[in-house]
């Protein structure tokens, strides 16, 4: 962290908000939705969307209020933002051709997860900082990510990466680390829960 | 699989290859705020754009936005944009004291179903480009198809 943001975030905490808005940020399918299911059922003890394995299954952003988290000394009170997955592209022969979607029905879902898009980026308007979901076993080096790190840091909004499902056989969070070495990097699995302490006590620790 | 045929047809069979601008940074700079629409405009003409000078992580994200507005799924899909994204662990000091990311760099931008990028990596960039043959071919699944056009970028040291 250099040294203006040091200068920055204690001026900021002089005025602290009593409710921290955080989204959850990421390419489709990089497990946003899971993540947020597993923030929200650890802390609230109700999960916030349905999973799929198709992409594009969120296509508006969900917001659930306090989520009190409680770690490393700290207790913080969250807002979670689980956002559609931002993408560059959006064919709807892909869930015709590898999901076996009905044409009508994989239209009408590409045309809804365009507008998702639309409404994650508004919404980056609106946080405080943000939980970036990478796949693990995926080249970090995509352009959603590499757009959004970009942003995020040009926004100067506080930014944990979540190397998410790194459990998988093939996944590699060093390669995620490696790649943005100037934020935390944090490896998940939302799914099975694995790792979560530790992105609790980062979030109490750079959101706050 | 129908863009592809669509775009065959509209230019015929003389237009049926693929434009491959290069475009400077001077070019670029003299468009001003009207940078995304005109790189929109050339790629939704299926055009691939080579930019000399990538966008930066701010304009990249309202290509995206207004990407995401134009989407139609019977004539355009949407962008595929492989670019430098320079090396972090490389920042100068005042880059890692501001948490500046490096300054964009060499980027191709092209639309979805034309252009697919293959590997890439913070050194490398390979991507393929459908050829007119690939676009008329009714045997060709969508995706890649086997004999593409491959721009190989590297890295200078």
């Amino acid at each position: 962290m250099g040294i203006l943001d040091r200068l920055f975030k204690g001026f900021r905490s002089l005025f602290r908000k009593k409710q921290l808005s955080i989204g959850i940020y990421g390419p489709p399918n990089a497990g946003k939705t899971t993540l947020a299911n597993r923030i929200t059922r650890d802390w609230t003890g109700k999960p916030m969307g349905k999973t799929s394995e198709i992409p594009h299954e969120t296509r508006r952003a969900k917001e659930r209020k306090e989520v009190i988290i409680k770690a490393a000394g700290s207790r913080i009170n969250f807002n979670i933002i689980d956002t559609p997955g931002i993408a560059t592209k959006i064919d709807f022969h892909n869930f015709v051709e590898e999901f076996g979607m009905e044409e009508e029905k994989a239209r009408e879902r590409a045309k809804q997860a365009t507008e998702g898009v639309i409404e994650a980026i508004k919404w980056l308007d609106n946080v405080d900082g943000v939980l970036l979901v990478m796949d693990s076993a995926m080249d970090p080096f995509n352009q959603v990510n590499v757009t959004l790190i970009g942003n995020l840091e040009a926004r100067k909004l506080p930014t944990i990466i979540v190397a998410n499902k790194f459990d998988l056989k093939e996944a590699s969070p060093a390669t995620i680390k490696e790649a943005f070495p100037q934020h935390p990097t944090i490896p998940i699995s939302a799914l099975k829960g694995y790792g979560m302490d530790n992105l609790y006590k980062a979030m109490v620790k750079y959101f706050r | 699989m129908e863009i592809r045929k669509k775009i065959v047809k509209e230019r015929g069979e003389e237009g049926g290859g693929i434009s491959i601008d290069l475009i400077s940074t001077e070019r670029l700079e003299e468009l001003g705020e009207g940078k995304i629409r005109f790189i929109l405009d050339q790629v939704k003409k299926g055009k691939v754009l080579v930019l000399e000078k990538g966008l930066n992580a701010t304009e990249e994200l309202e290509l995206i936005r207004v990407t995401m507005t134009e989407i139609d799924q019977d004539s355009f899909i949407g962008v595929e944009t492989p670019g430098f994204t320079g090396n972090m662990s490389r920042r100068t000091f005042f880059q890692r004291l501001l948490r500046r990311s490096p300054p964009p760099r060499m980027m191709v931008v092209g639309p979805a179903h034309l252009l697919k990028t293959i590997k890439k990596d913070g050194r490398t960039i390979e991507a393929l480009i459908l050829t007119k043959e690939e676009l008329s071919s009714d045997e060709l699944p969508s995706g890649l198809g086997e004999e593409g056009a491959i721009i190989d970028g590297q890295e200078e040291e």
